[in-house]
C-alpha cells in the first residue's frame, strides 16, 4: 500500500476478549485522511473497546492496527498519542482547579510538573488553535468555570495540541445542547478540511447521518459494514439488525391530554435549594403532575435536575418552597415519608444510589418493604418471603437472571432498570420520579421501560420523567417542562412541542414565558 | 520473542470454594514463609511446626491453655469483625478492650466481697459491655456526625485507654490500686473478690473457661443478627452501599454509630471477662504487652469476618501463642510467634486480592502475530 493513499488508521481483524465477554470479535475498518468517520452501535456493541484498542489503553488478542499503512503497536496511551491518535473521552479528564492551558500542557511533554515551563507559550499555541478551528475558549480560565460544551473544546485543543492527526470521540454530543452540538459539528468539519480525520463514536442516528461521511455499524461487538449510507432507517436496520420499533409508535397509544378533572398528585411550589457546591441549584421551580399524567423535564444536565429530584426522594434538603404530594406536605430530610406517602423514585445512578450491588435481586426487590410485615416480623427478617417475592416480580417485570439470589452487580443495564422498576412500581406508588431512566441502555430495553411507564401512567400513577434524552421527553410525556438555571423556562403541551424552541429553552436562549 | 506477562483481571463470578481456600492457602503460604525464616535461623522447621501442634492441641493441658489465649482474641475478632462488615474500620479494640478492664475490675471491687457471685460474674460483663461501648461510641458518632477518620480516632483512643489504665495504677491512689502489703512498695492492682472470678467448666482433660463459652454465644448470636434480622439485613446495606441505604429510608449515621458501639462493647466484653477469668486484677503492663485489640484484626481478617469463623480462628491463633508461651527458651526463638502472626496477616490480606482478582498471563506479540490463549 503506498502512503499517499493509506488510511490514516485501520484495525484489521482484532479481537478482544473479556472475562465471559467478548467485547471485540474479528473488527475490521479503516479510517481515510480528511474524513469523518462515524462507529454506530448500540450499547455493549463494543465501540468503546474498540476505540481503547485503537488508543492504546488496550491491546487486542488477536488482529493488529495500522497507521498510515504502518503496522502499529501500541504497548500504552503514550504510543498512540506519539503515532498521531487523540481520544476525547465521554467523561472528561481535565484538573478542575487547573486553568486551560496548564490543562493542555500537562502531559505533553511541557509539563509545569517538576520545573519551570513556558506557561505564556503554550496560552499562545492554545489561541492560535482555537482560532484556526472555531473553538473559542479563555486558556486562562480555569477549568471548573467553564461549561461543559466549553470543556470539551478543551479536551479537542488538547488533541490537537499533541499533533494529532486522528481524532476519536466517545459520544460527544452527549452532553451538548443542541445549539452546541451544531458548533461541534462545524469544528469536526473544519478538522477533516485541514486533513486530519475524526472518528465520533455515536448511537444517535440523525447525527451519524448527517455528520459522518461514512459509517463503520458494530453489533455484538462485531464490525458488520463500512457504509456511505445517509438514511436513518436504514442504519437503523443494520445497527440493531431489525426495524426499529420508533420510540413514538411506542407511545402512540397515549392520550394527547391528561383530563383536568384528574387530581394533582404531586405539586411543587417556589423550591430553593443549594447544589453540592453551595451554589444555587433550584431558583424558585415550580411544577405540578396529575394522576395518570407523563410531565417530561427536558433540560441540558447540571441544571438543577438532580437536586429536583433528591429533594422529592428525601435525599436532599430544599431551602424553601414546598412539597405536596397527593395534598399533604413532605417533611423536609426524610427519606422515609416520602415512601410513606407514595413517591417512588427511580435514580439515575441506579447501581449507587438505587440498588445493594451485593446484595440479591429479591434483597434488592424487598429494600423498602424489608422493615415492614409481612417481609419483617420483627425483630426478624423473612428470607423466604422476600425470595418468593423476589421470584413473582422477576418473573412480572421479565427481570433476566439465573435465580433470584443472584447479586445485582452481576445483571445487565437493562435488568438493573428492570429491578429498579419492579420495585418502584410494585408499591401501588401515586408519584413516580424517573431520572433517565434509559441512559445506557440497549434499543429493547429501552421500549420495555418505555412501555412499563406508559402502563404506570395508565394505571393512574402521575410520573416526573427528568432525562436528558430530549426524544425521550417528547415521545412520552403529555407535557414538556424546560428547566434551564434552576428554574422550569416553559411548560409546553405535547401537541405544541417543537423541537427547535425546546432546544433553545434548553439552551437559556429564550426569555421564560411561563 | 514472546515476553510473558502476568496482569490481574477482576473476577467475574466467585466459585464457592474460593472464600474458604484464599484463608487456608494463605495460611499454609504463611507456614511455608515461615519455615524460610526457620531455615535461616538454624532451626529444622517441620519439628518446630511439630512442636507448635503439640504444645498447642495435643499435650496434657495444652489445649486448656490454648483456650485461656483464644478467649480475648474471640472478643476482640468479634470486634473487629462486626464492625469492618459495615465499613467502620474500628482500630481500637485495643482501647475498647481496656475500658472493658477498667469497668469490670472497678465494678467487681464496688460490689465487694458480699455480692452473689452469679450477678458479680453477670454486672462484670454488662459493665465490660458498657466500658468498651462507650469507648467504641466515641468514634462512631465522630463519624457519623463529623466524617472523622474512625481509623484515626479508634486508633488514638487507645492510647489514651492505655494511659488511663496506668494512671489508675501507677500515677494515683486509685481505687483500682492495691495499697497495702506489697502493694504499697510495688505498684499494683487490688485483686478482686473471689466471688467476682468467673466459673470454668472442667471437662476433664480440657477446661473451658466460662468467657470463652460466653464468647462462643455471643458469636452465634451475632451470625442470627446480621443473617436474620431486621438491624442485620441494614447493616449489610450501609456496609455496601450507604447512599442506597439512606434512599431506602434507613438511617446509616444510625447504623454506623450502633455497630460502632456494639463492636466496643463486644472488646469490652473481652477486657471484663479477661479480668473475671484469668487475671481477677487490672494490669495495664499485662494488657498493653498482649496486643489483644490488633490481634483480634488478625483474627477477623483470616475468618473473612464471619463471627462463627472468628471462634475458630480464635482457637488457631490462641494455639500459636499458647505454644509460644510453653516452648520459649533458648532453642526456641521468642520473637517466631509474633512473626508467624504477622507473615498470616500479611499472606490473608495478600490473599483477598487473589479472591477478587484472576491472574492471567498474557503474551506480547511476537513475531508470530499471534498472541497466544492464557494458559
Amino acid at each position: 500500500m503506498e502512503a499517499a493513499t493509506a488510511p490514516a488508521v485501520a484495525a484489521f481483524h482484532v479481537t478482544k476478549k473479556f472475562p465471559g465477554v467478548i467485547a471485540n470479535e474479528d473488527v475490521t475498518f479503516d479510517v481515510r485522511v480528511g474524513e469523518i468517520h462515524a462507529l454506530l452501535g448500540e450499547n455493549g456493541a463494543g465501540k468503546t473497546t474498540l476505540s481503547n484498542i485503537l488508543t492504546g489503553l488496550y491491546r487486542p488478542d488477536e488482529g493488529w492496527i495500522e497507521v498510515g499503512g504502518i503496522r502499529s503497536e501500541f504497548h500504552s496511551p503514550r504510543d498512540a498519542i506519539a503515532a498521531g491518535i487523540g481520544m476525547v473521552h465521554q467523561h472528561f479528564r481535565l484538573i478542575p482547579t487547573f486553568t486551560v492551558a496548564e490543562n493542555i500542557a500537562l502531559g505533553s511533554g511541557h509539563d509545569p510538573i517538576g520545573g519551570r515551563f513556558d506557561l505564556a507559550a503554550v496560552e499562545d499555541r492554545v489561541v492560535e488553535l482555537s482560532r484556526s478551528f472555531d473553538l473559542p475558549v479563555d486558556p486562562r480560565a480555569k477549568v471548573w468555570q467553564l461549561s461543559v460544551g466549553e470543556q470539551q473544546r478543551v479536551e479537542i485543543i488538547k488533541v490537537l495540541y499533541r499533533d494529532a492527526k486522528v481524532l476519536i470521540m466517545d459520544e460527544p454530543t452527549a452532553v451538548l445542547t443542541p445549539v452546541e452540538s451544531e458548533v461541534l459539528a462545524s469544528t469536526l468539519q473544519s478538522m477533516a478540511r485541514s486533513g486530519r480525520s475524526v472518528v465520533f463514536i455515536s448511537h444517535k442516528l440523525g447525527e451519524v447521518s448527517s455528520l459522518a461521511d461514512r459509517v463503520t455499524v458494530l453489533r455484538h461487538g462485531r464490525s458488520i459494514e463500512t457504509v456511505t449510507e445517509s438514511d436513518v432507517s436504514a442504519l437503523a436496520a443494520l445497527m440493531i439488525g431489525r426495524e426499529v420499533e420508533s420510540v413514538s409508535q411506542s407511545s402512540a397509544g397515549i392520550p394527547q391530554r391528561v383530563s383536568s378533572t384528574s387530581p394533582t398528585v404531586l405539586e411543587v411550589n417556589d423550591l430553593r435549594a443549594l447544589g453540592d457546591r453551595g451554589l444555587v441549584a433550584l431558583d424558585g421551580l415550580s411544577i405540578d403532575v396529575r394522576a395518570g399524567e407523563i410531565v417530561g423535564v427536558a433540560g441540558v444536565a447540571g441544571n438543577g435536575q438532580r437536586e429536583l429530584v433528591e429533594i422529592l426522594a428525601g435525599l436532599r434538603r430544599s431551602s424553601s418552597g414546598s412539597v405536596v404530594v397527593d395534598g399533604e406536605n413532605l417533611e423536609k430530610g426524610s427519606t422515609r415519608h416520602p415512601i410513606r406517602l407514595g413517591v417512588s423514585y427511580v435514580p439515575q445512578d441506579r447501581m449507587g444510589t438505587g440498588l445493594a450491588p451485593d446484595l440479591t435481586i429479591a434483597e434488592n426487590l424487598a429494600l423498602k418493604k424489608y422493615r415492614y410485615r409481612p417481609v419483617a416480623r420483627p425483630p426478624f427478617i423473612r428470607q423466604s418471603v422476600i425470595d418468593a417475592d423476589g421470584r413473582a416480580l422477576m418473573e412480572q417485570f421479565d427481570v433476566r437472571a439465573p435465580s433470584e439470589k443472584t447479586p445485582t452487580r452481576r445483571l445487565s443495564g437493562g435488568n438493573v432498570q428492570k429491578v429498579l422498576l419492579a420495585r418502584e412500581m410494585s408499591n401501588s406508588p401515586k408519584v413516580l420520579v424517573v431520572a433517565s431512566p434509559t441512559q445506557g441502555l440497549d434499543v429493547g430495553a429501552v421500549v420495555t421501560v418505555h412501555n412499563l411507564l406508559l402502563e404506570a401512567a395508565q394505571s393512574g400513577v402521575g410520573i416526573l420523567l427528568v432525562s436528558e434524552d430530549l426524544d425521550e421527553v417528547m415521545a412520552l410525556s403529555h407535557r414538556i417542562a424546560v428547566i434551564y438555571e434552576g428554574r422550569i423556562l416553559d411548560v409546553i403541551q405535547r401537541e405544541h412541542a417543537d423541537v427547535h424552541r425546546i432546544g433553545l429553552l434548553m439552551g437559556g436562549e429564550l426569555e421564560e414565558t411561563a | 520473542m514472546n515476553r510473558f506477562r502476568l496482569r490481574l483481571e477482576p473476577r467475574s463470578d466467585l466459585p464457592k470454594w474460593l472464600p474458604w481456600a484464599v484463608p487456608v492457602g494463605s495460611f499454609l503460604a504463611a507456614l511455608v514463609a515461615g519455615a524460610v525464616v526457620l531455615l535461616i535461623t538454624g532451626q529444622n522447621p517441620i519439628s518446630v511446626y511439630a512442636r507448635i501442634v503439640d504444645r498447642a492441641f495435643l499435650s496434657q493441658g495444652a489445649f486448656t491453655g490454648t483456650l485461656i489465649s483464644a478467649t480475648p482474641l474471640l472478643f476482640t475478632g468479634l470486634c473487629a469483625a462486626v464492625a469492618f462488615r459495615i465499613g467502620f474500620f474500628n482500630i481500637g479494640g485495643e482501647g475498647q478492650f481496656v475500658m472493658g478492664a477498667i469497668f469490670g475490675s472497678g465494678i467487681a471491687l464496688k460490689m465487694g466481697a458480699d455480692a452473689p457471685g452469679v450477678l458479680a460474674v453477670v454486672v462484670m460483663v454488662l459493665c465490660g459491655a458498657l466500658g468498651g461501648g462507650l469507648w467504641g461510641l466515641i468514634p462512631g458518632i465522630l463519624k457519623a456526625r463529623f466524617r472523622t477518620n474512625e481509623i484515626i480516632t479508634s486508633l488514638m483512643l487507645n492510647y489514651v485507654a492505655a494511659v488511663i489504665a496506668t494512671y489508675l495504677i501507677f500515677d494515683s491512689e486509685s481505687f483500682w490500686r492495691e495499697l497495702t502489703g506489697s502493694g504499697a512498695v510495688f505498684p499494683k492492682g487490688k485483686l478482686i473478690p473471689d466471688v467476682a472470678w468467673f466459673p470454668k467448666l472442667d471437662l476433664g482433660s480440657i477446661i473451658v473457661p466460662f468467657g470463652f463459652l460466653l464468647g462462643m454465644v455471643i458469636a452465634g448470636w451475632l451470625f442470627v443478627l446480621q443473617r436474620k434480622t431486621r438491624f442485620g439485613f441494614e447493616m449489610r446495606v450501609v456496609g455496601g452501599a450507604p447512599t442506597t441505604a439512606r434512599y431506602a429510608g434507613m438511617r446509616p449515621t444510625r447504623v454506623v454509630i450502633a455497630v460502632a458501639a456494639l463492636s466496643g462493647a463486644l472488646a469490652g466484653i473481652g477486657g471484663a471477662v479477661d479480668v473475671g477469668n484469668f487475671r481477677h486484677v487490672l494490669d495495664p503492663k499485662g494488657l498493653q504487652q498482649s496486643g489483644f485489640g490488633y490481634a483480634g484484626i488478625v483474627v477477623a481478617a483470616l475468618a473473612r469476618l464471619n463471627p462463627v469463623a472468628v471462634v475458630f480462628v480464635a482457637i488457631l491463633l490462641g494455639g500459636i501463642t499458647n505454644a509460644g508461651y510453653a516452648l520459649r527458651g533458648p532453642d526456641f526463638p521468642a520473637g517466631l510467634v509474633g512473626v508467624l502472626e504477622g507473615l498470616i496477616l500479611f499472606f490473608t490480606l495478600g490473599g483477598e486480592v487473589l479472591a477478587r482478582y484472576r491472574i492471567s498471563r498474557t503474551v506480547r506479540l511476537g513475531e508470530s502475530d499471534k498472541a497466544l490463549e492464557p494458559a
